[in-house]
């Protein structure tokens, strides 16, 4: 349980000036530090932390208002470009790289009031499910050292579940904010594809990757996207936003709400204590009132394999900025161009990232792409029928975020296969746009189980909505 | 040799004139600024930067589509083309390749007098690269991004094009459209359209291997590269060789062609969908109201003139010059077209690029004054100047706007047509030629033309010759 109150009485009492900005950023600072043993920061930014609370602190002093979320301290994934800090992105090719602008969602959190205090860790350019491809370092999982936190987000994830800040911002490209909520017993939102602007966010995979925040609670996680979301002219796939008030979740009466369970994701593959836990939630859904049905989405099987060939394809294109020649990491000692290239980018990139412009690179090529690329954006367009129909016959799809609890550090790690199939519930949504929510639910053992909630595009809303209350009825 | 027919295709990189670059919200005008002084996140490749597409892009290219006599596409979707060099600095190009903005359309061109119709294969919106220089004897190269970012819109034509004329005339006559139709400063001095060769010969039906002579800047480059690669190739097949598939470029100082690369290390570009910008989506009703705000088009402009009297060799003069082409059809805009309005035309075009060059002028900087031109025109036709004195003043309205009739009056170029003071000269220029005057009396009438000549000169040209025809003819009765 997280030691901080609601985003809403932090505001209210920093407002009130029962606290100030400047006491929730040291105590944030000060946690932080408690907890260093967990690696989930790579950064603090707590100079221009400490210098924004001041500033709000005496704005408020003056009666001016300060914005919803004022005085919150946040953590910021490492991939966010927060101006003037270090940025990343958990990676040797942007070690030392200082953020020369800002991303969109940082902009409209800090209007808001939000003061980031520091940066967390992440797989390397948001290459996998466990931190472990950090090219800095791995973080415990705040239930159990010995194993992840998951990832991408896994830093973003620990942060929360810690009592680090009150909310951490992440990105899911392919379930990189739901995963590690779900291992670390929080709550991680994906909303629609293009509802939070992805300008100054190192780029994963265009296509598919989303922002989104970690929070304790589905009220917390809306307070933020409300503050976030919605159209911006450095983004050209933003959308107009489904609501102004994200954050005002009227009260559900699940009786007459259709729950989709997806069969698919009922397979051999799914854990005893994962699928316990979450029969045990259904259960307590349905004797709230909710009406369940089973669904198919036939093509879900391959959703994996949709996945990691659009991936790495778009992958290999964004990282070939990252060349040595204008920032980050570059070799002093080659002797020409060519050299330059490759020693820069061989040191700088650790080998999941290799690994990804390798098979990116391949299914691009001449001659691969129409058996690969072309075949894979198919299959999508098809997942996206599929899961058009079953969302028209329910009204929100549930069932496991992953098919494991949190696995043991290195437990996976010299088969990328094993730790590709982690992402299997979470990969459609993203390939689909569609918004989808963990929530953690009463687990049966130490370590947390996530529930995972999908809803058709655009209804980030009724998503919050319906959330909340399941988290009341089976947490 | 001549058994060899010669194969052209060309592809034109035209500068569109927006006001900001194709992705990003920055100056799109780097000619005269210093370098890296133009650009921002997006220009520099930065992480996280995305580009947001330019609609002014857009628009020009839905003018250049109808400039080239086809409409623009309802669906086009840009492409990233990955390559590495500094002067790129995402490590790819935003283009399009799968779906352009422009499918099909035409340059109609005339060549010694024979028309002829180049058909379109189809144009793309591009982003330009930065500029790379690599200064001798340094151990560095240097980037300047100012123009990465730049929109392109690529124009590739069919190779129907089969003569180093025809390509000049091509060359040409997109410069005119592309001109005209506002969708480019199309200067060329600055690179604003820059032409790439593709030429084959072949003396049988099957084309032969061609070669690409890239970024080739005026028409005359054009002209002079095509034919050198004609020449060049007949050559190798005549000695038995092979043509070599290749990039080549244009040494402009020997006037010849160079090999740049071969094919063999052609790379693979790994085109795919750019997923950070959405299919630009034009409807029927926006594409037609972009294409109604256009001007005339050069045809039109072409066959105005033509009906004003203008010869082809002035009419495609003027047509050359845009500024004075555009004082034309402003000056026929405001005064409509009339007798008068030939002399102005006339004027405009043999004139005013001569007194530009003459005083180290460019064409813009002259001063197209409309109504001094029209006002010129009437005293012209009401005979109180001379055309010759006409000329005088038409120059000196160029350079520093004076009203005609002031200035003709300042410097006494007025025609005399008073009867009274021109028979005195008549009297003079008689009584010193009296064996002209004594043919003249006999009826021989040409002797006349010389006594006219010797009074206009009496009189500093000012006299009207008609006026003076005339009071000799009755003095010499």
């Amino acid at each position: 349980m997280s030691i901080w109150p609601s985003i809403k009485t932090i505001t209210s009492d920093v407002a009130s000036r029962k606290s100030s900005a400047r006491d929730m950023v040291e105590k944030s600072l000060q946690i932080i530090e408690e907890h260093g043993e967990f690696k989930a920061i790579i950064s603090l930014t707590k100079e221009r932390a400490l210098k924004r609370a001041e500033e709000i602190d005496a704005r408020i002093a003056v009666g001016e208002n300060v914005g919803r979320l004022a005085g919150v301290p946040f953590i910021a994934k490492d991939n966010f470009l927060v101006f003037g800090a270090e940025t990343t992105a958990a990676s040797n090719i942007l070690r030392g790289f200082n953020a020369p602008y800002q991303s969109s969602a940082i902009e409209r959190l800090e209007a808001e009031g939000a003061i980031c205090v520091a940066k967390a860790n992440l797989d390397a350019f948001a290459h996998g499910s466990s931190t472990e491809n950090s090219d800095y370092m791995t973080t415990k999982n705040p239930h159990d050292a010995e194993r992840v936190p998951g990832g991408s987000s896994g830093g973003s994830a620990a942060a929360v579940a810690l009592s680090m800040a009150p909310f951490s911002l992440g990105t899911d490209t392919g379930g990189s904010i739901r995963l590690p909520a779900s291992f670390c017993g929080v709550v991680g939102l994906k909303p629609t594809y293009g509802l939070v602007s992805r300008s100054g966010v190192v780029a994963m995979a265009s296509s598919t990757d989303v922002i989104g925040p970690i929070a304790s609670t589905v009220e917390d996680a809306a307070l933020v996207l409300e503050c976030m979301a919605g159209k911006d002219e450095l983004d050209g796939t933003t959308i107009e936003r489904d609501s102004q008030d994200y954050s005002d979740l009227k009260p559900v009466d699940l009786t007459g709400i259709k729950f989709g369970i997806v069969k698919e994701f009922f397979g051999s593959g799914v854990d005893e204590s994962v699928r316990g836990s979450i029969d045990q939630a259904v259960n307590q859904i349905k004797s709230a009132g909710g009406e369940i049905v089973e669904v198919s989405i036939p093509s879900i099987d391959l959703a994996l394999a949709v996945y990691y060939i659009l991936c790495p394809a778009e992958v290999s294109s964004n990282l070939s900025r990252y060349d040595g020649q204008r920032y980050g990491h570059s070799d002093r000692d080659a002797v020409n161009l060519e050299e330059s290239y490759a020693k820069s980018r061989s040191v700088g990139f650790g080998n999941e990232a290799k690994r990804r412009i390798m098979i990116g690179a391949y299914v691009l090529s001449s001659g691969y792409y129409d058996a690969y690329y072309q075949r894979a954006q198919l299959v999508r367009t098809k997942l996206i029928n599929e899961f058009n129909k079953a969302l028209e016959s329910c009204d929100v799809l549930v069932g496991p975020t992953a098919p494991v609890q949190a696995f043991k550090i290195g437990e996976n790690i010299a088969d990328p296969l094993a730790m590709y199939l982690i992402d299997i519930m979470t990969v459609s949504a993203n390939l689909v746009g569609i918004p989808a929510i963990s929530i953690p639910v009463k687990s049966n053992n130490s370590l947390p189980v996530g529930l995972q909630l999908m809803v058709q595009q655009k209804q980030d809303k009724m998503l919050l909505e319906v959330a909340k209350k399941v988290e009341e009825v089976a947490a | 040799m001549s058994n060899y027919k010669a194969t052209i295709g060309i592809e034109c990189h035209v500068q569109l004139k927006t006001k900001t670059k194709l992705f990003a919200s920055v100056g799109n005008d780097a000619r005269e600024a210093p370098p890296n002084s133009l650009i921002s996140h997006i220009c520099l490749g930065m992480p996280g930067a995305l580009p947001v597409l330019n609609k002014g892009a857009v628009e020009l290219a839905v003018k250049a589509a109808h400039a080239l006599k086809t409409h623009a596409q309802n669906h086009s979707v840009f492409d990233r083309k990955h390559y590495f060099y500094p002067d790129l600095p995402k490590g790819y190009q935003i283009t399009q390749l799968y779906y352009p903005i422009i499918l099909g359309g035409q340059v109609d061109i005339v060549v010694d007098g024979e028309a002829k119709t180049i058909n379109i294969t189809r144009a793309h919106l591009e982003e330009d690269a930065g500029k790379s220089t690599h200064p001798a004897g340094k151990d560095y190269s240097l980037v300047d991004l100012n123009r990465a970012g730049t929109p392109l819109l690529e124009i590739v034509s069919e190779p129907e094009i089969h003569s180093a004329q025809e390509a000049k005339a091509y060359a040409r006559e997109l410069y005119l459209l592309m001109k005209y139709s506002g969708v480019s400063e199309a200067d060329l001095y600055y690179g604003n359209m820059r032409f790439d060769v593709n030429v084959s010969v072949s003396a049988t039906d099957k084309l032969g291997k061609r070669t690409e002579t890239k970024n080739l800047n005026s028409f005359r480059a054009v002209e002079k590269a095509v034919e050198y690669e004609i020449a060049r190739q007949i050559e190798v097949c005549e000695k038995g060789g092979e043509v070599v598939q290749e990039t080549r470029g244009w040494d402009d100082a020997k006037q010849r062609t160079f090999s740049q690369r071969s094919k063999e290390e052609a790379h693979d570009y790994r085109y795919f969908p750019d997923p950070d910008i959405p299919p630009v989506q034009l409807s029927d009703e926006y594409i037609q109201e972009v294409e109604q705000t256009m001007g005339p088009s050069v045809d039109t402009m072409r066959l105005t003139l033509r009906e004003n009297g203008l010869d082809e060799e002035l009419t495609e003069t003027i047509l050359d010059n845009a500024e004075i082409a555009t004082a034309c059809f402003d000056y026929l805009a405001q005064f409509g077209q009339e007798k008068k309005s030939s002399a102005v035309l006339l004027w405009l075009g043999q004139l005013a690029p001569k007194i530009a060059n003459d005083n180290q002028k460019s064409q813009a900087e002259l001063h197209y004054s409309l109504a001094s031109f029209h006002e010129l025109a009437e005293m012209v036709d009401t005979n109180l100047l001379s055309s010759t004195q006409a000329k005088k003043v038409f120059e000196a309205i160029l350079l520093d706007d004076v009203t005609p009739k002031t200035y003709a009056e300042e410097h006494d170029l007025l025609q005399v047509s008073d009867s009274g003071e021109l028979e005195t000269v008549v009297k003079r220029v008689i009584d010193a030629n009296p064996k002209a005057a004594e043919d003249i009396r006999a009826g021989e009438m040409k002797a006349i033309g010389f006594l006219v000549g010797q009074v206009m000169k009496e009189s500093a040209g000012k006299a009207n010759p008609g006026v003076v025809q005339q009071i000799i003819r009755d003095t010499l009765k």
